[in-house]
């Protein structure tokens, strides 16, 4: 049996990620036998017990980082980024970096050394046409190194996101992949048994559900 | 490499049925909103809108199955819109697997809702959807009116002012629907479109008129739209997605082909 715990800690729509696992979950156990079960927990130690860690978020970093902390969600993720494969999405990518912009400011968990930065009112393409924000719908994502999660997904493939604030960081050598919308932005991170997402696997059909598959065979650690 | 503009097929539902009635190719009666919904995603849709017209309260449970069945099956985005009036239809919803929820009458009658549910849930998955009429005479500058109801109910709100507040308040995207034009197969009203878009810095979903994959090309090109929603040409398999998508790539619209 292979345990997937998604955290719940109160932020918005866990149940399209926990349904995306379990049918990717359905089709690997009709191959390899494997199944696999997703509980949405905040309890530490189901936490503690599962093999892999989804990390989600969704809304506004305050609100997020408030329950966070609350809830003592950071030193959980910390304790299982030691030990097993953790997946982090979206705001849940942006809650590992050190500071977020939005709501004035905001101290993230600083797990990884990224800052989050605002899209800003007045973005523009290379052709300096007016891009909207939020960053909402489908884009590329170029592959920036070889990694599991990577596999059996074309490199450039477009995955859903949407969002009004981005990752930068200076440690390149975590950035998995990049998209470009105004600015160029870091659309995953590998770092030990962490990958996060900006985008939405779980909403990115065909290479979002490969890359979820690839998740859940994953061994955790690959550098 | 930019983002792809959207298409968006949107399925009218009544106590979990498919009402304006869908007929793929070779395939009859997929008036089953899970099917159907299964279908456009397979066939390469970029989205599912789902709107609940049931009519009464008790039915609704109905619609609740429906949204989870679709979201345990189908993993793109999906927006329900219909009768939300409440932070706990929001949650329901949400709960129930819905990415995004439209709000319409809800918003018109307590603006406010949209503020608090925006704060409470996020701008990602807030929708106003917004039911626009040309008022202005042949002469006159160019001036469009909220109608609830429809389309029968005037509001005296104008368009690009409500819009603005709407997006203020935080709403994430605006649906906008041209009641002039919906149901006429004439195409959108393209001005509507463009003044609504440039209005604002949310994404604008274009609906209301389609009748031919041009309107959803000139919808993007001409309307500043950043995604296309349609209904009939899409459910009676007139057009697929694919070829829309083919169609609005001829044209030098970026579109999600993969």
């Amino acid at each position: 049996m292979n345990q997937v715990a998604v955290i719940d800690y109160g932020m918005g729509n866990l149940h399209s990620v926990a349904k995306a696992i379990e049918h990717v979950g359905t089709d690997l156990a009709s191959e390899s036998g494997q199944s696999t079960e997703v509980v949405i927990t905040s309890d530490p130690a189901r936490i503690a017990a599962a093999d892999r860690v989804v990390f989600p978020g969704v809304g506004a970093i305050r609100d997020c980082m408030a329950e966070i902390d609350r809830l003592d969600v950071g030193a959980i993720v910390a304790s299982a980024m030691k030990k097993k494969p953790v997946l982090a999405i979206c705001v849940g990518m942006q809650a590992l970096m050190a500071h977020s912009e939005e709501n004035g400011g905001v101290e993230c968990l600083g797990l990884l050394s990224g800052r989050v930065k605002f899209f800003g009112e007045d973005l523009r393409d290379e052709n300096d046409t007016r891009l909207k924000v939020p960053h909402m719908g489908w884009n590329r994502v170029a592959q920036t190194l070889d990694h599991p999660l990577w596999r059996g997904v074309p490199d450039n493939s477009r995955f859903y996101f949407v969002h009004s604030y981005y990752v930068t960081m200076s440690e390149t050598d975590q950035v998995a992949g990049r998209s470009v919308y105004g600015e160029k932005i870091v659309a995953a991170i590998s770092a030990g048994n962490i990958f996060a997402t900006q985008f939405h696997p779980e909403k990115s059909q065909h290479a979002g559900l490969a890359l979820l598959r690839n998740f859940l065979t994953w061994n955790g650690a690959c550098d | 490499m930019a983002l792809a503009k959207r298409i968006i097929p949107c399925l009218d539902c009544d106590r979990g049925r498919v009402v304006k009635g869908v007929q793929f190719v070779n395939i009859r009666d997929a008036g089953d909103p899970v099917e159907v919904s299964r279908r456009y995603g397979d066939a390469g849709a970029d989205e599912i809108t789902f709107l609940d017209i049931t009519a009464s309260h008790e039915d609704r449970a109905t619609t609740v199955d429906t949204v989870r069945a679709i979201a345990g099956q189908v993993f793109i985005p999906l927006t329900v819109g219909g009768g939300i009036r409440t932070l706990e239809d929001i949650r329901t919803m949400l709960n129930a697997g819905a990415d995004k929820v439209s709000i319409n009458t809800a918003a018109v009658q307590n603006p406010e809702f949209v503020r608090e549910a925006a704060e409470r849930f996020g701008s990602q998955c807030i929708v106003v959807a917004v039911d626009a009429k040309r008022v202005s005479a042949g002469d006159e500058p160019l001036r469009w009116e909220i109608f609830t109801h429809g389309g029968r109910k005037p509001t005296g709100l104008e368009v690009i002012e409500w819009v603005g507040r709407m997006v203020r308040y935080g709403a994430g995207e605006i649906l906008l629907t041209s009641m002039d034009r919906d149901g006429t197969r004439n195409g959108f009203d393209l001005e509507l479109k463009r003044a609504v878009s440039e209005a604002v810095n949310v994404p604008i979903i274009a609906s209301g008129g389609v009748g031919n994959l041009d309107h959803l090309a000139d919808g993007v090109l001409l309307g500043a739209a950043d995604a296309v929603l349609a209904a009939s040409i899409f459910h009676f398999g007139e057009y697929t997605i694919r070829e829309a998508k083919a169609h609005m790539s001829a044209r030098g619209i970026e579109v999600r082909l993969d």
